[in-house]
């Protein structure tokens, strides 16, 4: 059986949302995967779920309180060793211009 | 029948006792490693010189008088999603290339503090995301039983790996079944601890309310002896907790009460079938219970699982934008911030983590939050109640770990929802918190190992451990190994 994909404009604006530039062949192998997928996860709609709590996690509800403790923190050298373009001595990570 | 103690508590009493030294150990560890690689691609990086030096400072410790740690001299792999000081670490992902951690993760830390001896990270698929870790950005595993087959995944390699007989143990994670599927493929115990038990600090996060790492080893005992070196509260991670022991204080199966969902393991492969009603006979030969139990919904737990997982996972990978760490696309020409975080993304992440961030990010968008992923939070809470009232009735759920042994690589590759159907036994355990095992129970005919998987309460890892040693007291499917190894 035939699952109509999702329609290309809404693949880009559900990746644009997500940051990713996707090439036009993604676009498409997506649009078709994902109508494909949805089709198949749509079937918990027919479960009955009148007023039931929605379950965001399996942990206890409260969690426990830490002493507000001073404590040492990542070294700045070390937190940014691993980054693409840095000023190191300065201590900044560098993205391309924002502003102007 | 069988020694219940594999080589984990063997190599430590070894090497308590002085008759092998940590040293001689690990250089026949990293032998083993180099020997299989070429065949399985088991591992992503290997960690000759630090596990060496761990290895001659715990020699040193023992020569001196001064006490060791209780898996002192063990030589372990780790996933490659689970973060290590000084040794790469991808999560086998592109995006992720050249990253070296500065910290351990709180797992892996417990480990080296209780001297076992990392060897190496072990290859995985891409962010934890795949069930036969051919997502990987460094290419697939081999199953050590059969190279054309896949390892399972994603934790392939540390499956693989210990299957091989290449370490003694590994740690993995399982977020969906990724310890426990790979397990069951590669004929090696596979341990998910209960939600909480294991902190996630320095787990690569894939989808936050469902990740847990976990162990591998060829016994029940083994693997118990892992988990409880890296159990516990840890203040990195708010829903850690110090649960009650994992490891057994009794043995034996007498009175144990193993429910057997029927009508949802239906329709399993014919030697799948067979060898998990031998897995029962067994258990009841040992004076165990086994009786029927229905459990409602399970047919609901993959399409729940693949809009939670999907919906987290969009989430936790916005951290990957080309800016702190990893891969950053380069720019022909200057460009906009935004633009290199949309290439960063779209040429460091392989396909599989793609389309779960579009997923993800479809069911958290506005117009489709309440019909897909409210109610999947839904669902799965009936899911957890439902598991609750069978737990109730019985001590453990047992089934087949997955519905067919090791399929060929390649199979399922390039059809992500026939992939996503092979987890239908294992996804459930994460969506209900509950803990999991997985233990070998036999062969297909051509020679591919099964898995049985026993399922139990909330904390009650021990059960699952009591019932896999006795089990493994009575059979000797553990202690077959791959020709390979």
């Amino acid at each position: 059986m035939a699952v109509p994909p999702l329609d290309d404009a809404e693949v880009r604006r559900i990746a644009a949302l997500a940051h990713l530039a996707l090439t036009d062949d993604e676009v498409q192998l997506f649009g078709r995967q994902l109508g494909e997928i949805l089709e198949y996860v749509r079937q918990i709609q027919a479960e009955p779920t009148d007023g039931v709590i929605p379950m965001s996690h399996v942990g206890r509800t409260a969690s426990g309180e830490r002493a507000d403790a001073l404590v040492p923190s990542l070294d700045r050298r070390e937190a940014l060793g691993n980054a693409p373009d840095a000023a190191r001595e300065a201590g900044y990570f560098k993205v391309p211009r924002v502003i102007g | 029948m069988s020694d219940r103690r594999g080589p984990v508590l063997a190599v430590r009493d070894q090497v308590a006792r002085g008759e092998r030294t940590a040293e001689a150990v690990t250089r026949e560890a990293l032998a083993a490693v180099t020997r299989c690689e070429p065949a399985l691609h088991a591992f992503t990086a290997v960690a000759t010189e630090a596990a060496l030096s761990q290895a001659a400072a715990i020699d040193r410790r023992r020569a001196a008088g001064e006490p060791l740690g209780p898996l002192a001299g063990v030589p372990i792999a780790v996933k490659d999603n689970l973060c290590t000081r000084g040794i790469p670490t991808t999560a086998a992902s592109a995006i992720l290339r050249g990253f070296v951690p500065p910290y351990d993760a709180t797992a892996v830390a417990r480990l080296v503090a209780a001297d076992a001896i990392i060897v190496g990270k072990t290859n995985c698929d891409e962010f934890a995301m795949g069930s036969s870790t051919e997502n990987s950005a460094l290419g697939p595993t081999a199953n050590p039983w059969a190279v054309t087959r896949t390892p399972g995944g994603s934790s392939g390699g540390s499956a693989a790996a210990v299957a091989a007989r290449a370490v003694p143990a590994s740690l993995g994670s399982d977020t969906g079944g990724s310890i426990r599927q790979p397990a069951a493929f590669c004929g090696v115990v596979g341990l998910k601890p209960t939600y909480g038990r294991v902190s996630r600090y320095g787990l690569l996060a894939f989808a936050s309310s469902l990740d847990q790492i976990g162990p591998f080893a060829i016994t029940a005992d083994d693997a118990a002896a892992v988990l409880a070196a890296i159990e516990g509260a840890d203040t990195f991670d708010a829903t850690s907790v110090d649960a009650p022991p994992s490891t057994p204080a009794e043995t034996g199966v007498r009175g144990l009460r193993i429910g057997v969902p029927r009508a949802f393991i239906a329709g399993v492969d014919a030697a799948v079938s067979t060898a998990f009603d031998g897995a029962l006979a067994a258990w009841r030969e040992l004076g165990a219970t086994i009786v029927d139990v229905d459990l409602p919904h399970g047919s609901l737990a993959i399409p729940v699982y693949y809009l939670i997982a999907t919906a987290e996972a969009s989430s936790n990978l916005a951290r990957y934008d080309g800016v702190r760490y990893g891969f950053r696309a380069g720019a022909a020409a200057p460009e906009s911030l935004r633009g290199m975080y949309e290439r960063t993304r779209d040429e460091g992440f392989g396909p599989e983590v793609k389309r779960r961030i579009m997923l993800g990010t479809y069911v958290l968008s506005a117009g489709y939050y309440d019909a897909y992923y409210l109610k999947a939070q839904q669902v799965r809470a009936k899911l957890r109640d439902a598991y609750a009232g069978v737990l109730a009735q019985v001590d453990v759920i047992a089934t087949p770990t997955t519905p067919t042994a090791a399929f060929p690589l390649g199979e399922k590759a390039s059809d992500p929802l026939q992939m996503y159907l092979a987890d239908i036994f294992t996804v459930s355990a994460n969506l209900v918190g509950v803990p999991a095992i997985s233990l070998p129970c036999g062969f297909s005919p051509d020679g591919l190992p099964i898995g049985c998987q026993l399922t139990g309460r909330m904390w009650e890892e021990a059960t699952l451990v009591r019932a896999g040693a006795a089990y493994q007291s009575a059979t000797d499917w553990h202690l077959q190994a791959p020709s390979l190894a």
